[in-house]
């Protein structure tokens, strides 16, 4: 009984003022009162409720090319995470390797993505390959240096303890490290999944046949608004989903926190 | 197996600061040796350095008649000053370290560091994690997962002084025949006389920094009498604060007494 009031607590006020804005924008829309101020015809400002409809109408168009969307982020966000994290643990096992390759590691943060989305796709062509190639990259980042300062983070004194008690480097990696670094790893895979779904709207908008990104061009060229709402709307659940499941898997993981 | 433990002009610094200089010390085999001294001395690096987490600058220190830095590692098991238990395992599973370590399976690290839970009055937390035991019992479980390593020197980093009065006294009746016991031969350092004195066979006294021997003494026999009756007797207070005046001498920032 007090887990749900807490969890009521919790969830309605974010609730109750989404709700509110709804409303308001509901109401704005139907008014004609925002297509007004913004000079616009009315079929271009949509209401909420008109967003709902198409959403439920077009729910098997809608569905399809959220499927190929999310498998994208699922995919891309896979590689970056086995990439970065074996990234950071060659960093963090070679004084050398971490020295000259993180200059590079911190530039491939600085491409950018939608510069280099057109350009992998001339030379990928419009498959999966350059969405997962923009996705892993951008989720690359936050994984690899957050995962690399949580193997860093490690009290030096539970080191040298561990030392005395036989271990060697890769028992101290298990038995600490690790261990250490798993909260940052989270941290940063959270980071990952929230970026991952605008990158795989970038890579689709680049060159695709599939997807939410590309059914967002067509109904942004046809002046169907109202769809390219609720693609919108689709693709923020899509991101508030993985956060949540990362999130879950993060309080599985870590009972000890 | 006991071992002896020797230094002769041992000395450190760190960059500009010398921490330790031209350090004489010994235990003999199964002897606790007590180092008091000012905070700031260098006595937790003197530990790092015979326990081969450091090379000193200058001076040797000898194990066994072994100098090397790995050879003291070999020997030498380690208690920080913090107890720095890993909150990812149970306290059985953090004092059993030292057996994982040793390729041993959970089941027989468990098994034997479980052994020591019953006989140390920790029975029944096996399954605690650290953040939920006193202070008190997380100093003995990290006391028992460097004595789980079975090493010949044990090197004891200000083991009591994050604890309270009460359960200080209580766990320095507890160590002392369980170091009286053990063959080890065991350097314990503190920033409290009377416990160096309670608790070691002989004590150190280092000077402020840079750290050198500012007096060596004997203590008195305590084993076999109840704590109480030991620091108040009379050639116990008399030597207390025979060694408080010597420190009050060579370091005045100590001049306040036992603490
Ligand atoms: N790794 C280090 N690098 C630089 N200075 C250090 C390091 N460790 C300790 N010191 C300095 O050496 C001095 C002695 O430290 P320490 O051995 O911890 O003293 P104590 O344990 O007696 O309080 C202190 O001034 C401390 O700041
Ligand atoms: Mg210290």
């Amino acid at each position: 009984m007090k887990a749900v009031g807490n969890t009521a607590r919790l969830w309605l006020p974010p609730l109750l003022l989404i709700i509110l804005l709804l409303g308001l924008w509901q109401l704005a829309a139907d008014t004609g009162f925002l297509a007004g101020a913004l000079g616009l015809e009315d079929f271009l400002v949509p209401s909420p409720g008109q967003i709902g409809e198409v959403l439920w109408q077009d729910r098997s168009l809608i569905a399809e090319n959220a499927e190929v969307t999310l498998v994208e982020i699922l995919a891309g966000f896979g590689i970056a995470l086995v990439v970065g994290v074996g990234v950071a643990t060659a960093l963090h096992f070679s004084e050398l390797l971490r020295r000259a390759s993180y200059p590079v590691v911190v530039a491939s943060q600085t491409i950018p993505i939608i510069v280099i989305a057109p350009i992998l796709v001339v030379w990928f062509g419009y498959g999966i390959g350059p969405k997962l190639a923009v996705i892993a990259l951008i989720c690359f980042f936050p994984i690899t240096v957050n995962t690399l300062d949580g193997l860093r983070s490690v009290d030096p004194d539970s080191v040298k303890m561990l030392r005395t008690l036989y271990a060697g480097k890769s028992q101290i990696f298990r038995r600490v490290e690790a261990p250490a670094a798993l909260p940052y790893l989270f941290s940063g895979a959270k980071i990952a999944v929230a970026v991952a779904v605008i990158g795989a709207v970038f890579g689709e908008w680049a060159g695709s046949e599939r997807g939410l990104g590309h059914l967002m061009l067509q109904d942004n060229a046809q002046l169907m608004t109202a769809r390219l709402f609720a693609s919108v709307a689709v693709l923020s659940l899509i991101a508030i989903l993985l956060f949540t499941l990362i999130g879950l898997a993060e309080r599985a993981l870590l009972r000890w926190r | 197996m006991t071992v002896s433990l020797s230094g002769r002009g041992v000395g450190h610094s760190f960059g500009d600061l010398t921490v330790l200089d031209g350090l004489d010390f010994e235990a003999r085999p199964g002897e606790v040796l007590g180092l008091v001294g000012p905070s700031g001395c260098g006595k937790s690096t003197l530990l790092e350095l015979i326990g081969g987490l450091r090379q000193p600058d200058r001076g040797r220190i000898e194990i066994d008649g072994k100098e090397g830095e790995d050879a003291r590692l070999e020997r030498c098991a380690w208690m920080p000053q913090k107890d720095c238990l890993l909150p990812w395992y149970t306290a059985l599973d953090n004092a059993g370290l030292a057996l994982r370590n040793l390729g041993r399976s959970k089941g027989e690290a468990r098994a034997e560091a479980g052994l020591l839970f019953d006989r140390f009055g920790l029975a029944g937390f096996e399954q605690s994690r650290p953040d939920q035991l006193s202070g008190g019992m997380r100093q003995r479980v990290a006391f028992l997962r460097t004595l789980v390593s079975r090493k010949d020197v044990l090197l004891l980093d200000e083991p009591f002084a994050s604890l309270d009065a009460i359960t200080r006294a209580e766990l320095q009746e507890w160590l002392l025949p369980v170091l009286d016991e053990k063959d080890h031969t065991v350097v314990l350092v503190t920033h409290d006389v009377e416990e160096a004195l309670y608790l070691s066979d002989a004590v150190l006294a280092l000077t402020s920094r840079p750290g050198r021997v500012a007096a060596s003494m004997k203590a008195p026999s305590t084993t076999g009498f109840p704590r109480e009756q030991v620091v108040t007797d009379p050639g116990f207070t008399e030597r207390r604060e025979e060694l408080l005046a010597l420190l009050r001498q060579s370091s005045p920032s100590i001049a306040g007494g036992a603490r």
